[in-house]
């Protein structure tokens, strides 16, 4: 068939009831005080790691919510855990252990993530 | 001789200003257009912050409501005149009554979601107001929410007909916010299972024990909110909703179905006020709601001398605002009646 060039775009629209909802209910199990983010951005606006790449982990957070996991363990291997963003929560999020939940969860899941 | 206030509306705001009044020994008529007293209190089951019974707040208003008090209940006022500083309001029987001081606390309609036509109300089975869910909480306080609906996820939406410039109103209504967070703590104790999410722009959590509520619907509760506005919702062939909005913190849109999609109607100015202010020429803000003639030092009292405000026609209040407002009220009319001053 005669290629003209065209493709599909892929739909970038959170679709919530297709996602995979199995590793936020993972780590919400392990660590529920990521329930409690009122999404204020000081964690993102302090990390380290954000200054230098596209890394938010406020972002992750959120996307981590709505069930969105796709490149989520490289996203996570640009936090380089030294727990500043922890440090300027105003509710006192464990976000260290939220990554290190994750590595966990990805593991334990067998998430081809 | 003692001297006589006219109370208009006989809704929070005009139970309590009457039932100050008449205990400062001002004869008061209150008049009310509806068979019963209570106005939007009577479809409130439990309260916010605390959730107290509704019920409560009534039994106290209606306390102050003795013998002192005149009543006329089911009553329209077909006009009002004035002369030599004395009020009589005509009523559309044609009984006459009259007064030294008029307080008008006529309240606030809700919003008529069907306005927003892109969210269903009145189209879809399973898309209902705020208002409508509080009703079922007061009259069906032990049945299951969704007998028989199967519902596992609900979506609440903030700020319908509110922050709306399409719908001719630019204002908060303010109460909302903490209503949604309400009724989706209330919808979780019924429905331990359910998935709530909350559909919001920004929180306006702003009174004491607000925030505290959010926090604990968070942790507690495991409510989930999304911020964005809801751009409109499309029922399924199995009468579920499909809600369409933008995940603002993420920049993504997002889509969702929902069992059961709540409208959280924010206040509107209701057309009584704004035909008897027409009657006594009070001036209403860009808002459409009543203005006081100083919203800082003077907010009961009016252009008008003898004429007062009390309550929410003066635009959206809580219940405990609206009582403390309607103290300030009888305070005012007090002044006015024993030393002449407004």
């Amino acid at each position: 068939m005669k290629s003209f060039g065209y493709t599909i775009t892929k739909d970038r629209q959170i679709d919530y009831d297709a996602n995979d909802r199995r590793l936020i209910e993972y780590v919400e199990g392990i660590e529920p005080s990521i329930r409690i983010c009122m999404e204020c951005g000081s964690c993102s606006a302090t990390c380290t790691a954000g200054h230098f790449t596209d890394f938010s982990i406020r972002r992750l957070h959120t996307l981590l919510q709505r069930g969105e996991t796709l490149h989520l363990r490289k996203e996570i291997e640009k936090c380089m855990l030294c727990g500043k963003c922890q440090l300027v929560c105003p509710r006192g999020v464990n976000l260290r252990n939220l990554i290190l939940i994750i590595h966990q969860a990805l593991d334990k899941l067998h998430h081809d993530l | 001789m003692s001297k006589t206030a006219i109370i208009i509306g006989g809704g929070v705001a005009g139970m309590e200003t009457a039932g100050q009044l008449n205990r400062l020994g001002i004869e008061v008529v209150l008049i009310e257009k509806q068979a019963s007293l209570g106005g939007h209190l009577k479809n409130w089951d439990r309260l916010f912050p605390d959730r107290r019974e509704s019920q409560e707040v009534f039994d106290y208003l209606e306390k102050g409501m003795n013998d002192g008090i005149s009543l006329y209940l089911n009553a329209t006022i077909s006009d009002i005149r004035e002369a030599g500083g004395k009020f009589t309001v005509i009523l559309e029987d044609g009984r006459e009554l009259s007064s030294d001081a008029l307080v008008l606390a006529t309240g606030y309609d809700l919003f008529d979601a069907r306005k927003k036509e892109e969210y269903g109300f009145g189209i879809y089975d399973n898309v209902i107001t705020s208002a409508e869910l509080e009703e079922f909480f007061r009259n069906n306080k032990q049945k299951n929410l969704f007998e028989g609906v199967q519902s596992k996820r609900v979506g609440i939406v903030h700020c319908v007909g509110s922050r709306d410039e399409k719908v001719g109103n630019l204002y908060c209504s303010k109460l909302c916010c903490v209503t949604g967070v309400k009724q989706a703590i209330e919808i979780r104790e019924l429905m331990p299972d359910a998935e709530i999410f909350c559909f919001y722009m920004d929180l306006r959590m702003f009174d004491r024990h607000f925030e505290e509520m959010y926090y604990e619907a968070q942790e507690k509760w495991g409510i989930r909110f999304i911020r964005g506005r809801l751009s409109e919702a499309a029922e399924n062939p199995d009468h579920t909703i499909l809600v369409k909005v933008e995940d603002t913190l993420t920049g993504l849109p997002l889509k969702m179905k929902v069992d059961l999609l709540i409208l959280l109607v924010g206040f509107v100015p209701s057309p009584e006020t704004k035909r008897l202010a027409g009657m006594l020429g009070l001036k209403e803000g860009d808002d459409r709601f009543l203005c006081p003639s100083d919203e800082h030092l003077l907010p009961n009292s009016t252009d008008h001398p003898g004429v007062f405000l009390a309550g929410t026609l003066k635009g959206p209040a809580s219940i405990a605002a609206t009582i403390v407002d309607a103290r300030a009220a009888a305070l005012q009319v007090a002044e006015y009646l024993v030393n002449g001053e407004r």
